[in-house]
């Protein structure tokens, strides 16, 4: 028996190994490696994650967004046009005519008001983007409305900015959902939440076929799609969590993109003709937080020499490269009103000099929370011995991301490293969290950044509820440059990169579009 | 004096009556497992310094959707009463939702499990098939060279870290030489042909007759399973190599011989049935360990099976995902346990009168 079974084995081994492993991906499908796990539900009422906000991205237009033939250009989507009141507090967009979802169903007015008020009346994750404007469940059916089937109008009670409300309007959870559709997959007045999750009900470019958590998503070209058929029939975007797995992959052929490969395997396949890579910058910021609950770092002049102890060009120039590139301010660079001059370079003298100032001429020992992998760890272990030069004696405290968040939301760190992402790309994201701290008590409403190391700056504060409100575009710029500045030579954090994403496409993939954040991230240019 | 030989006359006269308590014991033994699993599971989920709330909301959520839905997971009530609703809902066959995955964690279960069980099961295959040979004539040829040769290859598969086989593995089998698959369990081309009734690929595109498919699949499968099945062959050789020896050295062996038995023939036919009952705990230990799922294989090889999931789920506190998996595992040892109380019986003659 054990000898037949043998037999059966090998016969089975030489089987496998006749060639069999094809190295080609079919030609009208696109295949994207990347890791995937973070992916926890695809309705664009809740998804707030990468990769998912990614996949919504091309399942469902937005009322505004950036077009995938140009990406820097705020542009009407499901609107084709939009006027703001003169109180700037109504704005009025026109639908485009003749547009159906991928069901069939027409695109209406009531579609965007629908899916508006879904948003708030769900209150998950992303709710906030458009909850600030002052909407409410009480309230979103009498603020947003669709007073004929080409006319959707907005009206908000908080004094914000028509440039920012527009910029909100093409976030995620502006994502315009077939309200027909959905509401035939209601359950008990769910608004199709339970169903949404793991199915589509768009008008974009794509809709869902099937989602595997772990495994991959499959996504459909819609050939209703405004934009016209995509090239691509099928995207098939496939969890490879380990990077080294995702090169071979792409030097066999069997993927045509990769999306997280590491500096050092995109030095290793830099002569291979068969594969491009390109380099986008990105908008998560990597920075150190300073808890003023840590008596040193009260002091103004010790928090600018922790500044001055942190080797940015060095990190930048040995492990970092390819992947981060040094930038100061709370606002990443590549946006409208970005702050791009740095303050910093590593100058122990400096540092020295600024802390004995401040009374502590032979430094102070403090801990460093940091996340448990690659780039947290390596970067703390940087910043752990630049500052020794200063006389800061550094003790890292490794833990996983979730955990390392908890205590950061406790406020119970004395320096912690970490990274933030905006929401949407307004600076106002960014200003409300880096420079705005309203309520500084131990329970407030929100916890911004500022609060969470313990920042009270009520004059900082206003400064920031005065930009969000500013209607003239230049003034309002100028207005978050000085913030920048200000947090930069003031605050409690050290911020240190804007990270850099490489991408490692095969030489015949065209025209994926990839910019600085997942809302902008489109399959449907793409040929090969 | 009386009562006890009546008590006796009791059992032997009603053997069915022994089958019921027996089968009693088994359940109360089962029972208690469990709720001990959940109990220390759910117990190391609450108090690690994770806050689940946050995996669900994530960090840039507004204190409204946090408080609704930290009250939403019932993480306000006291830890003991949190632990009882959950028993209450395990009961009822419900395994609760996963955070990870929006789905109920018993599909999450039934789509994993698959993928690990196909792997595990190949992986043992080949423990077996090669291990047990090896380890055989290893221990019947002690000192001499193949035993040597089976130390060090047993040796090797002991102290390689899989992690980094499984990429050596990749590299020269799948980069460089072209033999085998890369990642993950299908080539894109391959997708959704079968339609998924076991969820083990193998299986179903047999049941459909889609030779391609399951070409494929093997391809796909081979690598990661001979890497885990290396493993488990070192084990396995090393273990039946000790048995082995033990064996030989007992006087029946030599009683064999000098009956004119050949020694090939005493190894095979008098002192390996000897060794089976040993063996089978050994196999069924190697085999249940397998099934568990071997995070860092299903990471190097994106296989998308039970050891990643769980993994994944603790790291973001996802309680009703560890719960749910921890169970599952929990259920596989007790599985293999009677599977290998099953086979004792059928090769340990002494054991089948019972």
């Amino acid at each position: 028996m054990l000898k037949y079974l043998k037999y059966a084995f090998f016969a089975g081994v030489l089987v496998a190994l006749a060639p069999v492993a094809t190295a080609e991906t079919p030609t009208d499908t696109l295949v994207i490696a990347k890791n995937i796990d973070d992916i926890i539900t695809l309705d664009p009422a809740e998804a707030y994650e990468l990769t998912g906000i990614e996949v919504v991205t091309n399942m469902y237009d937005r009322i505004m967004r950036f077009e995938p033939t140009d990406i820097n250009k705020l542009v009407p989507g499901v609107a084709e046009s939009y006027a703001a009141s003169d109180d700037g507090k109504t704005i009025t967009f026109k639908i485009r005519k003749g547009m159906t979802f991928a069901s069939g169903n027409p695109v209406t007015a009531a579609d965007a008001a629908y899916s508006l008020q879904r948003v708030v009346k769900l209150d998950k994750t992303p709710a906030f983007l458009i909850t600030q404007l002052g909407w409410s469940k009480d309230n979103v059916d009498q603020m947003v409305t669709a007073p004929d089937a080409d006319t959707l109008k907005i009206t908000i009670t908080e004094d914000f900015s028509p440039s920012l409300v527009l910029s909100l309007m093409s976030s995620v959870v502006a994502s315009v959902v077939d309200m027909q559709t959905v509401k035939a997959h209601e359950v008990d007045g769910d608004m199709g939440y339970a169903w949404l999750k793991s199915n589509s009900a768009g008008s974009g470019a794509y809709t869902l076929k099937a989602w595997k958590a772990n495994d991959s998503v499959v996504l459909e070209a819609n050939p209703s799609y405004r934009g016209g058929l995509p090239a691509m029939k099928r995207v098939v975007i496939k969890h490879v969590p380990e990077p080294a797995a995702q090169r071979l992959q792409i030097e066999k052929g069997d993927i045509d993109i990769a999306r997280d490969l590491t500096g050092d395997q995109v030095a290793g396949i830099a002569g291979n003709k068969d594969i491009v890579v390109n380099t986008i910058p990105q908008a998560t910021l990597y920075y150190v937080g300073l808890n003023l609950k840590f008596k040193p770092f009260q002091d103004v002049r010790v928090r600018q020499a922790m500044h001055y102890l942190v080797d940015y060009d060095g990190m930048v120039n040995s492990f970092l490269k390819g992947s981060m590139k040094v930038h100061q301010s709370f606002w990443p660079s590549g946006f409208w009103a970005s702050l791009d001059e740095n303050m910093y370079t590593f100058d122990p003298a400096k540092a020295k000099a600024l802390l004995a100032e401040a009374g502590y001429p032979d430094g102070f020992a403090v801990e460093l929370d940091a996340q448990n992998s690659s780039p947290g760890a390596n970067i703390a272990q940087s910043i752990q011995s630049t500052m020794a030069q200063g006389g800061i004696k550094v003790t890292i405290i490794p833990a996983e991301q979730k955990t390392l968040l908890t205590k950061y939301r406790a406020r119970q760190h004395q320096m912690l490293l970490v990274y933030w992402g905006p929401d949407y790309m307004d600076p106002h994201t960014n200003a409300d969290s880096f420079a705005r701290n309203p309520d500084n008590s131990d329970s407030p409403k929100s916890k911004p950044l500022a609060w969470r190391n313990s920042w009270d700056i009520p004059e900082i504060t206003k400064m920031t509820d005065a930009a969000v409100r500013e209607r003239d575009t230049a003034k309002r710029e100028q207005m978050y440059k000085d913030l920048q500045k200000k947090v930069m030579e003031e605050g409690p954090f050290i911020i240190m990169f804007q990270d850099t994403k490489q991408v490692a496409e095969r030489a015949n993939v065209k025209n994926f579009v990839m910019g600085p954040s997942a809302d902008v991230v489109y399959f449907n240019l793409t040929t090969k | 004096m009386a009562g006890g030989t009546e008590m006796k006359g009791l059992a032997a006269g009603r053997p069915a009556f022994a089958v019921v308590r027996r089968f009693a014991a088994f359940l109360g033994s089962l029972l208690l497992t469990f709720l001990g699993l959940t109990a220390v599971t759910f117990g190391i989920g609450r108090f690690i310094p994770v806050d689940p709330v946050l995996a669900v909301v994530g960090d840039h959520a507004t204190r409204a959707v946090y408080d609704k839905t930290y009250l939403a997971m019932g993480l306000d009530r006291p830890v003991p009463v949190q632990y009882l609703i959950y028993l209450r809902k395990l009961v009822s066959g419900d395994f609760g939702q996963s955070v990870m995955t929006s789905r109920p964690v018993l599909s999450d279960l039934m789509q994993f499990f698959p993928a690990t069980f196909e792997l595990a099961t190949i992986a043992t295959l080949i423990g077996v098939i090669i291990g047990v040979p090896a380890g055989v004539t290893a221990g019947a040829l002690k000192g001499r060279w193949p035993d040597h040769l089976v130390r060090i290859v047993g040796l090797f598969g002991y102290s390689m870290p899989v992690f980094w086989l499984g990429l050596v593995g990749l590299f020269v089998f799948y980069g460089k030489l072209g033999w085998v698959s890369g990642p993950g369990r299908l080539d894109v081309a391959y997708d959704d042909i079968v339609t998924s009734r076991t969820g083990i690929i193998l299986v179903d595109s047999l049941i459909e007759g889609e030779w391609a498919v399951f070409r494929n699949a093997i391809a796909h499968l081979i690598l990661p399973a001979g890497i885990l099945g290396y493993f488990s062959l070192a084990y396995i050789a090393r273990m039946t190599r000790s048995f082995m020896i033990e064996q030989l050295s007992q006087e029946y062996v030599v009683a064999a011989r000098v009956k004119g038995r050949s020694f090939w023939g005493a190894v095979w036919h008098h002192a390996f049935p000897n060794i089976m009952v040993a063996l089978i705990t050994v196999i069924g230990l190697s085999y249940a360990s397998l099934l568990e799922g071997a995070v860092l294989t299903e990471t190097v090889f994106a296989w998308p099976g039970l050891g990643l999931y769980i993994t994944h789920s603790l790291f973001n506190a996802d309680m009703n995902a560890v719960l749910g998996g921890t169970l599952m595992v929990g259920a596989v040892f007790i599985g293999v346990n009677l599977l290998c109380d099953l086979l004792y019986k059928i090769f340990d003659p002494r054991l089948r009168t019972q």
